[in-house]
């Protein structure tokens, strides 16, 4: 079967593949027959081309979406890894239980949340995805499952949350849901004029609240440099209602290049900046709109157009050297005239993941997103100075472009990942980031 | 809709495993009956935390007609009473080599055909003495014309659909109903080997247009509804036509 849609989020880089779909997870240890090299694909939300593999063959695990087992009392889930965290939410919401993180999309795999080890808006509280991961099953190409967990076959399991599916197959996992009062969140959205004032509003309600982010308008410069709104909530009590966010809209076509331009991208920073009249404002809204807003726009990565689009994601530390790095960002970034629709600013809490591999670390990070094409590689490998140079890292999981050099240089210990990796398992992004300097 | 006692067979193919999965959701008793005891496993596990109230599983081939009275025995114990029978078990078969060979044909003849009257049969039976329930059989488009790419899983699937309607006559005034679903290509591990076109459908679509039409009022439905529409034309095309087409 030819294999043309299974494409990443950022639809660049294109990648051909052979396709195998797997039904049955005790079927799965046939794999190792497959012609390699082979990489497990979910729903391919990541951006860049971790979840591709040109000329390999992907394991398309859809199919796998069993639930198996759950503990009304202790909230412990265990469940395939092709179920979506959105069917797990539709059925565990109304429960009385919540995912102890989620990212900016509910439409990923189990398997591919723990693949990248993701991490959300309460990253300051819980730490990243793979902390919650009590127990998962690899299947290796050599026929072989093998129970992980962090007592039992650790190394491996450390090597499997955010390896990037290279490990072998992720079946199986167990995970920990958390107890909620109810489905709404109370939000507070605050203006904030600059970078100084968002690390002030940050460090206050990382203390009072369960989530925090902000958006950032990148449009703007000098002392308006780093405006924008800081959100941040908490579960709202039980019996507090909002309304349910209204039906998927799906963008059923490539929008051309022309509706993203610097103009419209510069418009549209700034009457988002001015969204809302009150400075502060207190709102109850439904956890769909919360935490997926995006998730309204149904494949909204047509909006970017045939050329695909390109994320960006990094962290740089702490400190008084973290906000004049963020500021140098941002500030080469308005300089190349170059703009980001969503910028978003979190600052990571000090909860370390048990993943080998795991992006999130102490610090501020700050993802973009751009339309792909020349200059924005320019201007992304200019960044990727700016970070490499202050201690920071870059996201695998949203990367389509970091030069291996780069890569080896904010992820030291990949070579015990290549060694733990499964012989037949590969993908373009592994391909790409460690090929000889 | 309280405990809807339903017993399916082929509850391993992809169609089943979804309308179970929304009949769990509604706290239903489900019967299970397909081959793979490890698939069933798996499948009762997630019906069960999906929220089924009891989910019973039974492995059998159901080509051997001689056991269909055991197991209906055994899900009507276990149930308490069969208020739902959903027929979901067949196969493709593969027409090129029908075409030339006919154990073939009766192969493909036996498990989509022999097999479900025999359970209908046996079902119709005591439905119509319990003066009460719902036979629902998933045929498909394909039974509404013969064609060169698929006549004779059509043809399998049509002496169902003929035998359905009498069925239905016969059982009306004992309060019985006999429901046929008609999908059109759905994307399961039975097309698998096909390339996928705008014709194909999700299983999840497939599974809730099935719910709906068990507690609706028509009796021969579609899935989705815009294949009675492409059939309607595809039937009333004269044969000169028909014939020149490659369908």
């Amino acid at each position: 079967m030819r294999g043309e849609q299974y494409q990443s989020w950022g639809r660049f880089p294109r990648a051909r593949h052979r396709v195998c779909r797997l039904w049955w997870r005790h079927e799965a240890r046939e794999i190792g027959r497959l012609e390699g090299p082979l990489l497990a694909y979910g729903r391919g939300r990541s951006y860049g081309d971790v979840c591709l593999n040109d000329g390999g063959t992907v394991l398309d695990t859809r199919g796998l979406d069993r639930l198996a087992c759950f503990d009304a009392g202790s909230g412990r889930l265990r469940c395939e890894a092709g179920v979506t965290l959105e069917e797990l939410l539709r059925i565990f919401v109304p429960r009385g239980w919540f995912l102890p993180v989620v990212p900016g999309t509910k439409f990923v795999t189990l398997g591919g949340a723990i693949a990248n080890d993701i991490h959300g808006k309460n990253h300051h509280r819980a730490g990243t995805f793979g902390c919650h991961v009590v127990q998962l099953e690899l299947v290796r190409s050599s026929g072989e499952r093998i129970v992980c967990t962090p007592e039992r076959n650790a190394e491996l399991f450390r090597a499997t949350i955010g390896g990037l599916g290279l490990t072998g197959l992720i079946t199986w996992a167990e995970i920990q849901l958390k107890p909620i009062p109810s489905r709404a969140i109370a939000v507070e959205t605050i203006r904030f004029a600059n970078l100084d004032e968002f690390f002030e509003i940050s460090a206050q309600s990382d203390r009072e609240f369960e989530y925090t982010v902000a958006w950032v308008d990148c449009a703007a410069r000098g002392s308006s440099l780093g405006r924008g709104l800081f959100m941040r909530g908490n579960h709202a009590d039980a019996g507090q209602r909002a309304p349910r966010q209204s039906r998927a809209i799906p963008i059923v076509f490539d929008f051309p290049q022309l509706v993203l331009n610097r103009w419209s991208m510069k418009l549209f920073n700034a009457l988002y900046y001015r969204k809302q009249w009150p400075e502060r404002k207190s709102t109850v809204v439904d956890f769909d709109s919360f935490f997926f807003p995006l998730d309204r726009l149904l494949d909204w990565n047509r909006i970017y157009g045939r050329r695909g689009l390109l994320q960006y994601q990094c962290v740089v530390p702490h400190g008084h050297d973290g906000r004049a790095v963020l500021r140098q960002l941002l500030e080469t970034i308005s300089a190349a005239g170059l703009f980001s629709f969503l910028a978003v600013l979190k600052v990571f809490g000090n909860l370390s993941s048990p993943g080998l591999m795991s992006f999130p670390r102490p610090g501020v990070t700050l993802a973009l997103d751009f339309p792909a094409g020349p200059g924005v590689m320019a201007l992304l490998a200019r960044l990727d100075r700016v970070v490499a140079a202050a201690g920071g890292a870059v996201y695998p999981a949203k990367d389509a472009r970091m030069a291996a050099a780069d890569f080896q240089h904010f992820y030291p210990q990949w070579e015990r990942l290549d060694a733990l990796r499964d012989p037949k398992f590969s993908s373009s992004f592994w391909r790409r980031v460690t090929a000889p300097i | 809709m309280g405990a809807e006692k339903t017993l399916i067979f082929g509850a391993t193919s992809a169609i089943a495993q979804q309308t179970a999965r929304l009949l769990a959701a509604r706290g239903a008793e489900l019967f299970l009956v397909g081959r793979s005891a490890d698939k069933l496993g798996a499948i009762a596990a997630d019906l069960k935390v999906r929220g089924a109230a009891q989910v019973f599983a039974r492995t059998a081939d159901l080509d051997r007609a001689s056991e269909h009275d055991a197991i209906l025995d055994e899900a009507a114990r276990r149930l308490g009473r069969i208020e739902r029978v959903l027929i979901a078990h067949g196969v493709l078969g593969e027409q090129s080599a029908a075409e030339r060979d006919f154990t073939q044909v009766e192969r493909i003849f036996h498990t989509n055909c022999a097999s479900t009257l025999s359970l209908l049969t046996r079902v119709a039976q005591r439905m119509s003495e319990q003066g009460s329930g719902t036979i629902a059989v998933i045929t498909s488009v394909a039974a509404d014309r013969g064609r060169p790419s698929n006549y004779v899983y059509g043809a399998s699937k049509a002496a169902v659909s003929v035998f359905l309607q009498g069925l239905r006559a016969r059982l009306h005034r004992r309060g019985v109903r006999v429901l046929e679903l008609k999908p059109g290509p759905v994307d399961t591990p039975m097309t698998a080997h096909m390339e996928k076109s705008w014709a194909f459908s999700r299983p999840e679509v497939i599974a809730a247009g099935i719910v709906r039409a068990f507690d609706g009022r028509r009796d021969v439905v579609y899935l989705p509804w815009f294949w009675r529409w492409i059939m309607w034309g595809i039937r009333a095309m004269p044969d000169r036509i028909f014939n020149r087409l490659t369908l």
